[in-house]
């Protein structure tokens, strides 16, 4: 009796081994994702198609929970030696990501080694320059970037005696936009999401001003924030007068405050292109329009260009130098314009190459959806400086914690603009001397 | 006085008691040793570099204004759910208690809340109270009240310690109306014949006879506003607004797994475990002379 399980023990080893061959004709590749719903469905779409291209890779898709969860998922599993090819980070996490030099291959280098072709400026110079290193090397791979636009109610701009096809282009338009709407009965004029990246960091860089020293952090780890300048104080102190006077509405944190766009309780909302798909879903009893993210047409360089949101797709070392060429393959094949192109339509995340913004224009795209193309034309608005490439802190989805919360006592009265901003910079420097000691 | 066992063996309880002892070192001691030796350590996220730092982590938390004031939030948080939840239940087993039509229906309704995970519980309750879309906030503000728990710490407040307490309010039932049908009729209807109205029974017999059950109750429900609450809170308000309902628990999450800092949430942890032990500690040793067994 113990000899025939021993015997079948040996047998169904066997057998699991001869299936791993078998399977191996394919090398898996492990992608961790937090594409939820119908996004991770595309993702699977993309992969599916990869596989049926060619026969030596398997990309398998895995999805992890959110951006967070997804991070921190991989994370762990790198301290566990279990760690995924590629894993989807958000932009938050590219300080940490870079900074994780043991752990992180570069893909200009991945590209360099696997000896497959890669030109770095056929990306998008907005996109790219977020995840290239001070010399210009990618370190990764953009995917889903998105920016900040303004979406606004054409029904109750014409109700209000304006013109349906002209969103406001100052932040004095806004306000004196969202009195004629609230003199129409409108109870908000406009609520905005992702109250940081929205109304703090893209707001600075479509000012061409800086957010931290140090090129926003691209300089090196002893950068410090500059948020409280007299600009982005204006606009805070702005924003909390017209918070008493209903022109704005706090509406939490995140895309929490999407609903009150689409009830028509507030006629104008700033948030990401990305949310395009949604807004369309949700704007059932209105018209809405698309418009530029708007600025203060007193300062000097603005209107410069937006800096972008969404994720990148980072590998992580520890596997064997064969898996890496897949991975080098699978990105130069979501690179490609077709692929880019159908996930830029669907999404409403920006195409990541300018062939793929070309092939868009050309099939048609943005003349049938008027407004896809603002994310694009405002993001090139002018080439990146200094104060609008983007990013780079450590920390920093702590940091963005701190802005919504020390904001959040500006909305509710407990705080002053000035003290506020001032808490940020304080606090938020804690959090970068933190992680430069961790990483330095 | 003779005690005779029928298990002669030596060995035989340590045998039956191991099991319990493995499953407690694997997945109590273990992870707490382990969060403790975490705390001493700086390390990066992926754990490339790690570096022996003694107390620092907890000498900063003692210097961060943010952790005293998840200490204050979690004591406003734990005695608000606890009294909230028992006072509910108490009210409501007594009440089932006297019910006789339908009283499976009754009961079977009220445990229904603890089925309900956390998170959904959570995300239940935004939508309610979401001030734009939400049917509670909407008739609240009919009544004259704005309600906004975004910018309004106080609301905030009270709508997590009402979605914990809501939860909880089923556990604590159950065991108040298994208390209360325990306690002998003989008694009740003694003090009946004495004169005693429902109102003055309650307080001098039944409460009292309650007492036990209180007090386990009392030492669960802090245990759960303290640890259990956290994917309800972390999906209602995240801590929001401005921190007002971040609580410690919370807190370890957000600085260990949105900010990657393990050493300090480690040791944010063991101060945490430390205070509950001693909570425990002094319920049992001051508060259990007032119960009456």
């Amino acid at each position: 009796m113990k000899f025939r399980s021993l015997t079948l023990a040996t047998a169904s080893v066997a057998a699991t081994l001869a299936m791993g061959t078998g399977a191996n004709a394919a090398t898996e590749i492990q992608f961790w994702h937090a594409m939820g719903g119908e996004l991770g469905a595309k993702v699977q779409e993309i992969a599916d198609k990869f596989n049926a291209s060619q026969a030596d890779y398997k990309v398998v898709p895995v999805f992890k929970g959110t951006y967070t969860e997804t991070m921190t998922g991989a994370i762990t599993a790198f301290r566990a030696k279990q760690q995924p090819h590629i894993v989807q980070v958000f932009e938050v996490g590219t300080a940490t990501m870079m900074a994780a030099q043991g752990a992180v291959y570069p893909v200009y280098q991945l590209m360099a080694d696997a000896k497959l072709p890669f030109d770095a400026k056929s990306y998008l110079q907005a996109v790219s320059g977020y995840y290239t290193d001070t010399n210009g090397n990618m370190l990764s791979m953009p995917f889903n970037s998105s920016t900040p636009v303004l979406y606004y109610n054409k029904t109750a701009f014409a109700k209000a005696g304006l013109d349906p096809n002209t969103p406001p282009k100052t932040w004095k338009d806004v306000e004196t936009y969202s009195e004629k709407l609230l003199a129409a009965g409108y109870k908000c004029g406009f609520s905005t999401g992702w109250m940081p990246w929205v109304q703090m960091e893209t707001f600075l860089a479509l000012h061409n001003q800086p957010i931290g020293t140090k090129g926003n952090g691209f300089g090196g780890l002893d950068t410090e924030l500059t948020v409280n300048g007299p600009l982005e104080l204006r606009h805070i102190t702005n924003m909390a007068e017209w918070a008493k006077k209903g022109i704005f509405k706090y509406t939490g944190r995140r895309s929490d405050g999407a609903p009150s766009f689409y009830n028509e309780e507030c006629t104008m909302y700033m948030n990401s292109s990305g949310g395009y798909a949604g807004v369309k879903a949700n704007a059932k009893t209105f018209e809405f329009g698309v418009g530029m993210l708007p600025y203060y047409d007193d300062v000097k360089g603005a209107p410069q260009n937006s800096i972008i949101g969404g994720a990148a797709l980072w590998v992580l070392k520890g596997h064997k130098a064969e898996d890496y060429k897949g991975v080098g393959q699978f990105f130069n094949f979501i690179s490609k314009p077709e692929i880019q192109a159908d996930w830029h339509q669907v999404t409403g995340y920006l195409p990541i190459t300018t062939a793929a913004y070309e092939l868009s224009k050309a099939q048609g795209f943005y003349d049938r959806n008027p407004g896809t193309d603002m994310s694009v034309r405002q993001i090139n608005l002018n080439p990146p400086t200094e104060n609008s490439k983007g990013l780079r802190f450590g920390n920093y989805a702590q940091i963005r914690d701190v802005i919504d919360e020390e904001l959040e006592g500006v909305w509710s009265g407990q705080k002053t603009p000035k003290d506020a901003l001032d808490s940020i910079v304080k606090r938020g420097n804690d959090l970068l001397r933190k992680f430069e000691k961790t990483n330095g | 006085m003779h005690q005779s066992s029928p298990f002669n063996h030596r060995l035989l309880p340590y045998l039956l008691v191991l099991p319990q002892i493995a499953v407690t070192l694997a997945f109590f001691i273990w992870p707490a040793l382990n969060a403790v030796w975490l705390s001493t350590r700086q390390e990066d996220a992926f754990g490339l570099s790690s570096e022996f730092v003694g107390l620092e982590h907890y000498i900063a938390i003692f210097h961060d204004g943010t952790y005293t004031r998840a200490l204050v939030n979690t004591a406003v948080f734990s005695t608000g759910v606890t009294v909230v939840s028992l006072a509910l239940a108490l009210l409501l087993a007594v009440m089932a208690d006297r019910v006789v039509r339908g009283a499976m229906v009754y009961k079977t309704l009220l445990i229904w809340p603890y089925a309900v995970a956390p998170a959904v519980a959570g995300v239940i309750w935004w939508l309610a109270f979401n001030p734009s879309i939400g049917v509670v906030a909407y008739f609240i503000n009919i009544l004259g009240y704005d309600w906004n728990h975004l910018i309004k710490a106080r609301d905030a407040m009270m709508l997590v310690i009402f979605a914990a307490a809501w939860k909880q309010i089923s556990y604590n039932f159950l065991f108040f109306l298994a208390g209360l049908q325990a306690i002998p009729r003989s008694l009740i209807e003694a003090a009946a014949l004495d004169g005693a109205s429902p109102f003055r029974r309650f307080w001098t017999v039944i409460f009292p006879l309650l007492s036990p059950t209180t007090f386990f109750l009392l030492v669960v429900n802090i245990i759960y506003a303290f640890f259990d609450t956290f994917a309800l809170i972390h999906a209602t308000t995240a801590g929001g607004p401005a921190g007002s309902t971040e609580t410690l628990v919370l807190k370890v999450f957000m600085d260990g797994f949105v900010g990657l800092d393990l050493g300090g949430s480690s040791a944010q942890s063991v101060v945490l475990m430390v205070m509950v032990m001693a909570l425990t500690v002094v319920q049992f040793r001051f508060v259990e002379r007032k119960v009456q067994y």
